[in-house]
């Protein structure tokens, strides 16, 4: 396997200079230099946002929102500083518009249970797509349940397309929420999503983007996109797990009922009946994962730091590059091949199934995702049991993609 | 630990070419195994006789370790009562799970397994079979049951 890495590098961005930020990415892996490519189920953190959290810890700490001493309001100004950070980064109007959950799965369920649920009523239906995450249909299968609502699944095509004609043909005035993928984890497809939620609020249906795939890798502007609520997670963009981001229009914020209640959700509480706090906090009950918001705003500034053209550029390089790599390999099929993809690749291998692959990988020092990435109806509808998937993100080099393939053809070695 | 003491030739062959593979009619019992976190899946189908294990193939589809897992287990159990069968998936589960030096003594061709255990994440697709083969004997107990009740 040659290693095109010096000639292919983006100029413009110094790769080496970011991955010296990122302090795991200097380990070895059974004696290997550790090359990671699982980053679309979770993305590693780089030294200042471990700054950020340790700094916290150490010097900061106390429970937010209620203290009046030094302790509480630094932890208080910490936390909604990260706040303000979080609503400029997806441009939203206003800060009460940011819920702070544990991830992006969080975020739906509450969209689900806290505006689906006092909305639907039978007859009515939901409308997702075929290459959902089960975090965007399991929420939205039990409040159809719990309601008597219908949940329809547009199709997709043979490359892991969503046609717009395909999901605008079944949206009709029975459909009272439309909810997909930015951009798909199994696949890597970025969906024409500007195009669905316009056609779909044409049609007076509330919409929902799932971002965890989308935030580390496209600039999210959610007034631009038009979305009603937008949730991604920290942990795959380079902060810390257990936080993410519920962000809804603040009318519809407005009018939900709290999913949960206890301390911080309320303004008064006596037996007969208790007040709920405005927005954000009415939505935030009990004392929230403060170091992960401070981490979460700390990675808002470290991806902000980054010429986001160059990462970009970059990005695509990689995913041209193993597309081109990986598809020499005699076996080797990929799964998802839409035009517009994020920078991951799911690929299967004949006669080797993707367990396999993965173990012996992990002897290279390579670590990829294999089985069916949480997203099964994906799995059925390319009668594949699982994936291998690479998944890359700003800090991943052309000579990473080497050792993939190298470790491909090792494989097949051992399984010819 | 080497890759090659995972993948040993007797599991590369066992993988290529699964022995006792394909269904069973009639079957005296059967089971399903799942594993949800990898998408495996086999269906264990066999035959008694004397009561013991006459006949038994499964189907399925898995990784290497499960494939040729799930073929030394069928060759293994053949002839042998339910009982003397969950003894070896004791000491199968023993081979694959602990550090003891001798656990895959006298194991026979089960032995091939026994360099799972430095894979934590690879047991259960080795595990898989005995498990559904563990299932398929107790649904026949538990059938049997009802069935000596209305005597």
């Amino acid at each position: 396997m040659k290693n095109n890495a010096l000639v292919k590098e983006t100029p413009s961005f110094d790769v080496e200079a970011v991955r010296l930020q990122f302090p795991v990415l200097s380990r070895s892996v059974r004696g290997k230099p550790l090359s990671y490519l699982d980053n679309a189920a979770s993305s590693q953190r780089p030294a200042s946002v471990i700054a950020a959290v340790d700094d916290y810890e150490r010097q900061h700490h106390a429970n937010i929102h209620r203290g009046v001493h030094t302790l509480s309001q630094e932890a208080t100004a910490l936390y909604e500083d990260a706040r303000d950070r979080l609503a400029r980064f997806i441009n939203a109007r206003s800060r009460s518009e940011i819920i702070f959950v544990r991830g992006t799965t969080e975020g739906i369920n509450l969209v689900a249970q806290s505006f689906a649920r006092p909305n639907l009523k039978a007859g009515d239906e939901v409308l997702i797509t075929h290459l959902e995450h089960h975090s965007n249909i399991v929420p939205w299968q039990m409040v159809c349940e719990q309601t008597g609502a219908r949940l329809i699944v547009a199709p997709i095509d043979a490359r892991g397309v969503v046609q717009l004609e395909a999901v605008t043909a079944l949206m009709t005035e029975r459909t009272k929420i439309f909810a997909c993928a930015h951009v798909s984890n199994a696949l890597g497809t970025v969906l024409p999503v500007r195009r669905l939620i316009a056609a779909a609020r044409s049609r007076g249906i509330t919409t929902l983007l799932d971002g965890a795939q989308a935030v580390a890798h496209l600039p999210v502007d959610v007034q631009e996109l038009g979305c009603d609520f937008y949730a991604f997670s920290s942990h795959k963009m380079f902060g810390p797990t257990g936080a993410g981001v519920l962000y809804g229009r603040e009318q519809l914020l407005e009018r939900m009922p709290p999913w949960q209640g206890g301390g911080e959700m309320i303004l008064s509480v006596t037996f007969e009946k208790s007040t709920y706090n405005g927005l954000p906090n009415k939505f935030e009950a009990g004392t929230p994962n403060i170091s992960g918001g401070v981490g979460l705003g700390a990675a808002v500034d470290f991806i902000l730091s980054l010429d986001r053209e160059a990462v970009h550029a970059h990005e695509s390089g990689l995913l041209d590059y193993a597309t081109r790599t990986l598809s020499a390999i005699p076996g080797l099929a990929i799964v998802g091949t839409a035009p517009d993809k994020a920078s991951l690749v799911s690929f299967t291998v004949e006669g080797i199934h993707p367990h396999d692959l993965g173990t012996i990988l992990d002897e290279d020092g390579v670590a990829v995702r294999t089985g069916h990435h949480c997203a099964m109806p994906v799995m059925d509808f390319f009668k594949v049991p699982a994936t291998a998937r690479a998944s890359f993100a700003l800090y991943n080099t052309f000579e990473e993609i080497d050792r993939l393939a190298a470790g491909i053809e090792r494989a097949r070695k051992i399984f010819g | 630990m080497e890759l090659n003491d995972l993948y040993r030739d007797v599991i590369l062959d066992h993988n290529r070419r699964p022995r006792n593979f394909g269904g069973l009619e009639p079957a005296d019992v059967s089971a399903e195994g799942f594993n949800p976190m990898c998408g495996d899946r086999l269906t264990l189908r066999l035959q008694m006789a004397d009561d013991k294990i006459g006949e038994i193939r499964f189907e399925g589809q898995g990784c290497a370790i499960s494939t040729a897992s799930a073929s030394l287990m069928t060759e293994a159990v053949k002839g042998k009562t339910p009982e003397q069968a969950l003894l070896l998936f004791e000491r199968v589960h023993a081979m694959l799970t602990q550090e003891a030096a001798d656990a895959d003594e006298d194991l026979g061709k089960l032995a091939a397994l026994s360099g799972v255990k430095e894979y934590p994440a690879r047991v259960k697709c080795a595990s898989l079979c005995w498990h559904t083969l563990a299932s398929a004997l107790q649904s026949r107990d538990a059938a049997a049951v009802p069935a000596v009740s209305t005597e």
